[in-house]
C-alpha cells in the first residue's frame, strides 16, 4: 500500500488524497509527505493510523519527513501508532484546549472512558462539547457493534482556533458499509449502501422498520443532520464509495433531507478500494445549533421518512 | 411504581446502549411483567444520545405495543432529552407492525 500526504488535506479537498491512496500490496505501507508542509484533516492521520495497525511496524516505511510542520504527526501520536521510530523531535505540550491525539478504541468500556476524559480536553462550552460527544459516540458504537474490525475505532480531532472549529476523523478497517448493509438490504454499489445507510431507520441489523432491539439505523442520519444543519463537511468512504456533504448556503439552511443525495453533495463510486470505512465531520462552533432545534428538524424528516417508507409497502387495489 | 434513576448508571451523558439494555431488560420490563408502572428519571442526564434511548425503550414498545407507554413516565427531562426520547417513540409507533 502507498499512501502520500499532501501539503493541504481537508475535508472540501480531501478527494485528490483518497485517489492517491494505492491500496496494492497490503502487507506493505509506504507512506511519503510533502517535503514543505503539511496540513491535514483529523481523518487523515485516522486513515493513516488505522492502516498501520494492520501491519508489523517493520512493513510500514516512512522515509525522514522534511516539511516543517512534520512535528505535528509526533504531537497527534502517529508514529507511536503506527509503532515505528521517529526523528523529530518535539517539546510535548499537555493537548488540552486544541487536540485529543490518535486513540485507539475496541470496546464499549473504552469508549465511555475515552468521552469522558478526552472530551473535556477540548475545552469547549457545553452545547458543542455535547455536540461533540454525541458525534463520537455515535459513530465509534457503529464501529464497535457493526464493523468487524479487529483493530476497533481509530480516531482523532482538533481543534482549529481560526475557523473555530472541531475536526473529526474516525477510520476502521473492519468489513465495510455494503458487507452490512447488504445483510438486510439490496444494494449494488458502495456507494449504494453508504446512501442506504445515510438514510433514518435503515440498518444492517434487520430489514424490518424500526430496527432491533439494539439498533434503529437512525446513527449516521443523527450525525450528517448535524453537519447539515450547521453548514459543515460530513465525509464517509467505504470500499469504493465516497459521499461528501457540501457546505449549503445560509439561504439552503435548515432543511433536512432523508435521501443524503438529495442534499448537495459530491460522490463517487470508484475511489480506491478501503477495507473499512472512514469517516470525517467538521463541526462548526459558532454556527452549533441548539440541539433541540435539530431534533425537531429531525424528528420531522424521520417520521415523513417512515411513512414514506411503509407507504411504498401498502397493498394496492386492483382495479379491473 | 418502581423509580429507576438513569443518571445513576450513565453519569451526565447518556450514550452506553449496554447499560441501557441492562436497564430495560433487569429493571424495567420485569417491573412492567410485575403490573408495576416504571418511572424512569432523568434528572442529572444533561444528554442523551439516540442509540441510548432506543436501546432503552424500543423493544418494550415492540413487544408490548404504544401503550406500554401509559405505564413509563419520563421523569426531570430536559428539552434534548425529552426530544430524542419523543422521536425514538414516534418512529417505533409508526414502523409498528411493518
Amino acid at each position: 500500500m502507498k499512501i502520500h500526504i499532501p501539503n493541504s488535506a481537508f475535508l472540501g479537498n480531501i478527494d485528490p488524497f483518497i485517489r492517491g491512496f494505492d491500496p496494492a500490496q497490503p502487507e506493505l505501507l509506504e507512506i511519503t509527505a510533502n517535503e514543505k508542509w503539511i496540513s491535514v484533516h483529523p481523518s487523515v492521520l485516522a486513515m493513516l493510523a488505522a492502516l498501520g495497525l494492520t501491519l508489523d511496524p517493520k512493513n510500514i516505511h516512512c522515509p525522514p519527513l522534511e516539511a516543517a510542520s512534520r512535528h505535528y504527526l509526533v504531537r497527534m501520536g502517529l508514529f507511536k501508532m503506527l509503532g515505528i521510530p521517529s526523528d523529530i523531535v518535539i517539546t510535548e505540550h499537555e493537548p488540552a484546549g486544541r487536540f485529543i491525539p490518535l486513540a485507539q478504541i475496541r470496546t464499549s468500556e473504552e469508549l465511555t472512558r475515552f468521552i469522558t476524559d478526552m472530551i473535556p480536553l477540548l475545552h469547549l462550552e457545553r452545547e458543542p462539547a455535547q455536540t461533540i460527544a454525541y458525534i463520537v459516540s455515535e459513530l465509534v458504537r457503529n464501529v464497535l457493534e457493526h464493523a468487524e474490525a479487529p483493530n476497533g475505532a481509530i480516531l482523532c480531532a482538533q481543534y482549529y482556533k481560526k475557523s473555530n472549529s472541531i475536526r473529526i476523523g474516525i477510520a476502521d478497517t473492519g468489513c465495510g458499509i455494503k458487507t452490512t448493509i447488504t445483510r438486510s438490504h439490496p444494494a449494488q454499489t458502495d456507494l449504494d449502501a453508504i446512501r442506504l445507510a445515510l438514510m433514518p431507520g435503515i440498518t444492517g441489523a434487520t430489514p424490518r422498520e424500526g430496527g432491533t432491539e439494539q439498533n434503529a439505523g437512525a446513527g449516521l442520519f443523527f450525525i450528517k443532520s448535524i453537519a447539515s444543519v450547521n453548514r459543515d463537511f460530513f465525509v464517509i468512504y467505504s470500499g469504493r464509495g465516497f459521499y461528501k456533504l457540501l457546505k449549503k448556503s445560509q439561504a439552503r439552511h435548515g432543511r433536512l433531507n432523508a435521501d443524503p443525495f438529495l442534499d448537495r453533495h459530491s460522490e463517487s463510486a470508484d475511489m480506491p478500494p478501503w477495507s473499512g470505512t472512514l469517516v470525517g465531520v467538521d463541526i462548526t462552533l459558532d454556527r452549533t445549533e441548539e440541539f433541540s432545534l435539530l431534533l425537531d428538524a429531525i424528528r420531522d424528516t424521520y417520521g415523513a421518512a417512515v411513512r414514506e417508507r411503509r407507504k411504498e409497502r401498502y397493498r394496492k387495489p386492483r382495479f379491473t | 411504581m418502581k423509580e429507576i434513576k438513569i443518571a445513576a448508571y450513565t453519569g451526565t451523558f447518556a450514550e452506553n446502549k449496554d447499560t441501557a439494555r441492562d436497564l430495560r431488560r433487569d429493571e424495567i420490563a420485569p417491573a412492567l411483567e410485575k403490573g408495576e408502572n416504571v418511572a424512569l428519571d432523568f434528572a442529572g442526564v444533561e444528554a442523551a444520545t439516540q442509540s441510548f434511548i432506543h436501546a432503552l425503550i424500543s423493544d418494550l414498545l415492540r413487544k408490548r405495543g404504544s401503550a406500554i407507554l401509559d405505564r413509563i413516565e419520563f421523569k426531570s427531562c430536559n428539552d434534548t432529552v425529552r426530544k430524542i426520547i419523543t422521536i425514538v417513540a414516534d418512529y417505533m409507533q409508526e414502523g409498528a407492525g411493518s
